[in-house]
């Protein structure tokens, strides 16, 4: 069976600068894959190829066995890609069940069905009693839990997390996590970037570590971590901080 | 809760029905022609600024230069009837197809500008719109059109000794343009309306055509503002360019939405009763002598509405819907 | 004539080198006008990004003080030009501390609420200018300049014109030297750079926007002061050059000043060049029409960032 997300060599340049080069990964159907690295990697410009914010400068992606490279991002949405965002982009004059229905439309014609949907998707997510609150209303946790609905909404085969557990409260990141751990057991792959190793490393199947725009290693999380590259990268990366 | 939308939108749907049918009996109370006539400006004022707000407050994308799709809708419906003798009726859907299509044609360059920069493309696409019918000579040019008026017919959609005919047109009009709004709040189109306006890059990512959107929010708009042009010239009898596309227009299509309550289904309809009433009456009360009274009045009001009530006069109406909401 | 009948004078008309020169000429020297014009815009949007709908309203006001300066105390436009700027810096910053000030505040709509408040606030001040200026066209009939051209080279250049051009491109250069110079032009770059960074310093936002406004209004009241020697004076006469100011801004980039300069320039001279070509009553579509050609090839002006 082939994997469900594949890219192959993908570059991106943006003028001199080399935000990813030659970067082949490969996410399996049912995995929980986590993207990490430390700042400036290219984790999140990797991400915007995958859900097709902008075509790479080089290199192909393929998706459920068909090459995407070239469509948009609402057709891949369409076809089962569905994102959330590192800075929330809630539509902040509409209700919480409102952007949850946006996202249904995709699959829901009929605006009675896309209701049912959004409400049951705002069901899974818990956000049940929020459904008719403006979305400026919530508080940031929410809106990072309104994104994750309205990605949900769209039925995706694949769902891509953008840092959606950072500058969570551990109490707040813990109920992310079982939530993402719910998603997978619905049977959808999930693809998370996040920053902070701690958060994603016992919740993913398998990590994949980017450095200056390359995979720098693939691998079990406790391999991962345990890793002299990676260890290194990250060092590198807190001393650099430090500094 | 489900319940309670359906239960909001029937209310919203009876609430129009029933201000439909007072507003039809209105001539029998009011005889004044000239009450009658600010009657008429009135509702066609509510339908324009309907019909802007679909692609300005509900899509987003502000236009001060839908006169140029009024302009069309007149010279259109005009053209055709003193020219080749067609019907009003046809004019009318033909103009509104024409600024339909013109909408879309502009759209591809227009919307892939943002903010001040699409603003002012529409100033200025219109301004350029005015001054070629300005020069068009085949069009009468800064002349413009006289309307040969030969008694009262519903055929020519020409009436003179009664203005009630005009009245019921513009009910119909500014009907249709709030049942379409009503229409498509809860649609398809309505739900990608409002996500490109809050945020096109979320929506792209939920499967919004962004560009398409856009193009369908224009169509629509730009159509039914045609259909008021026509309405308006077959009213006026009479039309030159800059009476039927002059800046004031796309001014007075935006003022009654932005002051109601911009992208809002009750906004335009609350804004234009208030604002085209004051507007002629302050015109012909105390502007007459030309002394800027009016102006500074008109003027005045637009500064505190938009000041006090940022989110338009129908604010007023759903704050306690708002905090039932939050509860 | 053409087939749809709009007239086109390019057969009729002789072209000429001089004549095309000539109107590159007085072209540019518009232009710099325009920019002056349209600097204060720019000034405004890049400092706190609002777009004063009144801009045409201010330069209203400028022509009708130097008209009755001109009126009651005999002073020559030309030296009650810095009497009218140092006013409307007053005037602006009153403005804006009295009404803008308030539309700033707004939570929701706020792009809208700007709008319609400057806008409300052009309506209030033609209504003024109707009330107590009435309606009438003025002029100043005999001032130094009216009416004089110079000829160099055998280009004949109108006098307020050339003394207009080298008021803006003074005007420029000031305003080059204040923005870069001086603590309170990079307070005003700070401000627009990021508006919490100028609190922390311990300057007060409010007063950098009010300067900011004042400035703004200063600059079109330069332009206002010596354009009224040479144009009508009327209530709505703002109305008319508006249109050109924030086609002027745009065509450069909001908020670049050198943009406003640079898309002044442009202004005049495609305004001249369709002059030549065009009958008089279509001259402004050639701007429209760069206007329009430059964004969509430059969504974001000439010199705006993209």
């Amino acid at each position: 069976m082939t994997a469900l997300l594949e890219t192959r060599g993908v570059w991106q340049r943006f003028g001199g600068l080399v935000a990813n080069s030659d970067v082949s990964i490969s996410v399996g159907r049912g995995e929980i894959v986590g993207l990490i690295g430390p700042n400036g990697a290219g984790k999140s410009t990797l991400f915007n190829l995958i859900a097709g914010v902008l075509p790479p400068t080089q290199g192909s992606i393929w998706f459920d066995g068909e090459d995407v490279t070239k469509l948009p991002a609402a057709e891949r949405c369409q076809r089962g890609v569905g994102r959330t965002f590192q800075v929330v982009k809630s539509f902040e004059t509409m209700t919480v069940i409102d952007n949850v229905i946006v996202g249904a439309l995709v699959r829901n014609t009929v605006m009675r069905e896309a209701r049912r949907k959004a409400h049951e998707v705002l069901e899974f997510t818990g956000l049940a009693a929020r459904a008719d609150v403006l979305a400026s209303d919530l508080v940031p946790a929410e809106k990072r839990r309104l994104e994750v609905a309205r990605a949900l909404a769209t039925e995706p085969k694949l769902l891509l997390l953008d840092e959606v557990l950072t500058g969570l409260t551990p109490t707040e990141a813990q109920t992310g996590v079982a939530l993402v751990r719910k998603v997978r057991d619905t049977g959808i792959t999930v693809l998370m970037v996040e920053h902070v190793m701690e958060i994603v490393m016992p919740l993913v199947d398998r990590a994949i570590v980017l450095d200056l725009g390359k995979v720098l290693v693939e691998g079990t999380p406790a391999d991962v971590v345990r890793d002299p590259k990676v260890i290194k990268a990250y060092l590198g990366d807190r001393h650099a901080v430090g500094a | 809760m489900d319940k309670n939308y359906t239960a909001r939108r029937r209310r919203d749907l009876i609430i129009a029905a029933v201000l439909a049918a007072l507003a039809a009996l209105a001539p029998l109370f009011v005889k004044n022609v000239y009450i009658q006539n600010i009657l008429v400006l009135t509702l066609m004022y509510a339908a324009l600024s309907q019909s802007w707000n679909i692609l300005s407050g509900y899509c987003g994308q502000i236009s001060l230069g839908h006169a140029l799709y009024f302009g069309i809708g007149a010279y259109t419906t005009e053209l055709l009837f003193t020219k080749f003798g067609v019907l009003p009726w046809f004019g009318m859907l033909a103009g509104g197809a024409i600024a339909a299509l013109i909408a879309m044609g502009l759209g591809y360059p227009f919307f892939r500008l943002r903010g001040h920069y699409f603003v002012i493309a529409t100033i200025v696409i219109a301004e350029i719109g005015l001054l070629l019918f300005q020069n068009w000579e085949w069009a009468g040019a800064a002349m413009g059109i006289t309307i040969p008026v030969r008694g009262d017919s519903w055929l020519k959609f020409q009436f003179m000794r009664s203005k009630l005919p005009y009245f019921y047109f513009a009910l119909a009009l500014c009907c249709l343009a709030w049942f379409v709004t009503w229409w498509l709040e809860d649609s398809k189109w309505g739900f990608w309306w409002r996500a490109v306006k809050d945020n096109p890059d979320a929506a792209e990512s939920l499967g919004v055509v962004v560009f398409n959107s856009k193009m369908g929010a224009a169509a629509v708009s730009a159509f039914l503002v045609a259909v008021g042009g026509a309405f308006y010239a077959q009213f006026l009898a009479y039309i030159d360019p800059e009476s039927v596309m002059g800046f004031q227009f796309s001014l007075l299509m935006a003022l009654p939405a932005v002051l109601g309550g911009i992208g809002t289904l009750w906004g335009p309809v609350l804004g234009a009763a208030i604002l085209i009433p004051m507007t002629e009456l302050t015109r012909s009360y105390i502007g007459g002598s030309g002394r800027g009274v009016d102006l500074i009045v008109y003027g005045g009001l637009i500064v505190a509405i938009s000041l006090a009530l940022p989110q338009g006069l129908v604010s007023l109406f759903s704050r306690s819907k708002a905090k039932g909401a939050t509860r | 004539m053409t087939p749809l009948g709009v007239r086109t004078f390019l057969g009729d008309k002789l072209l000429t080198v001089e004549t095309v020169v000539q109107s590159l000429a007085s072209g540019l020297l518009m232009g710099l006008l325009y920019g002056l014009i349209a600097v204060g815009l720019a000034l405004i949007f890049g400092l706190m990004d609002v777009t004063n709908f009144a801009h045409g309203e201010f330069l209203m006001i400028a022509m009708y003080a130097s008209f009755f300066l001109f009126t009651f105390f005999a002073i020559d436009p030309l030296l009650s030009a810095p009497l009218v700027a140092a006013a409307m810096f007053v005037f602006g910053a009153v403005v804006y501390l009295l009404v803008v000030r308030f539309a700033m505040r707004a939570k929701a709509n706020a792009g809208m609420v700007q709008i319609f408040t400057t806008f409300g606030l052009a309506i209030v001040m033609r209504g003024l200018a109707q009330l107590f200026f009435t309606p009438d066209y003025r002029s100043i009939p005999q001032s130094w300049l009216g009416g004089k051209t110079i000829s160099i080279a055998g280009i004949f250049l109108p006098e307020p014109q050339l003394v207009g051009a080298l008021v803006s491109i003074a005007a420029f250069a000031g305003l080059y030297f204040f923005i870069h110079r001086t603590d309170f032009g990079r307070a005003l770059e700070a401000t627009r750079e990021d508006p919490g960074a100028v609190a922390l310093v311990g300057i007060d936002k409010n007063l950098v926007f009010a300067f900011g406004w004042g400035l703004g209004a200063a600059l079109v009241g330069l332009a206002g002061a010596i354009m009224a020697v040479f144009f009508y004076i009327y209530p709505d006469v703002g109305a008319s050059f508006a249109l050109i100011a924030y086609v002027t801004v745009a065509l450069g980039g909001f908020g670049s000043v050198f943009g406003a300069f640079a898309g002044g320039i442009i202004v005049g001279l495609v305004e001249a060049v369709t002059a030549l070509m065009l009958p008089p009553s279509l001259k402004s579509v050639g701007i429209y029409a760069v206007y329009l050609l430059v964004v969509f090839i430059r969504p974001r002006g000439l010199f705006g960032s993209m």
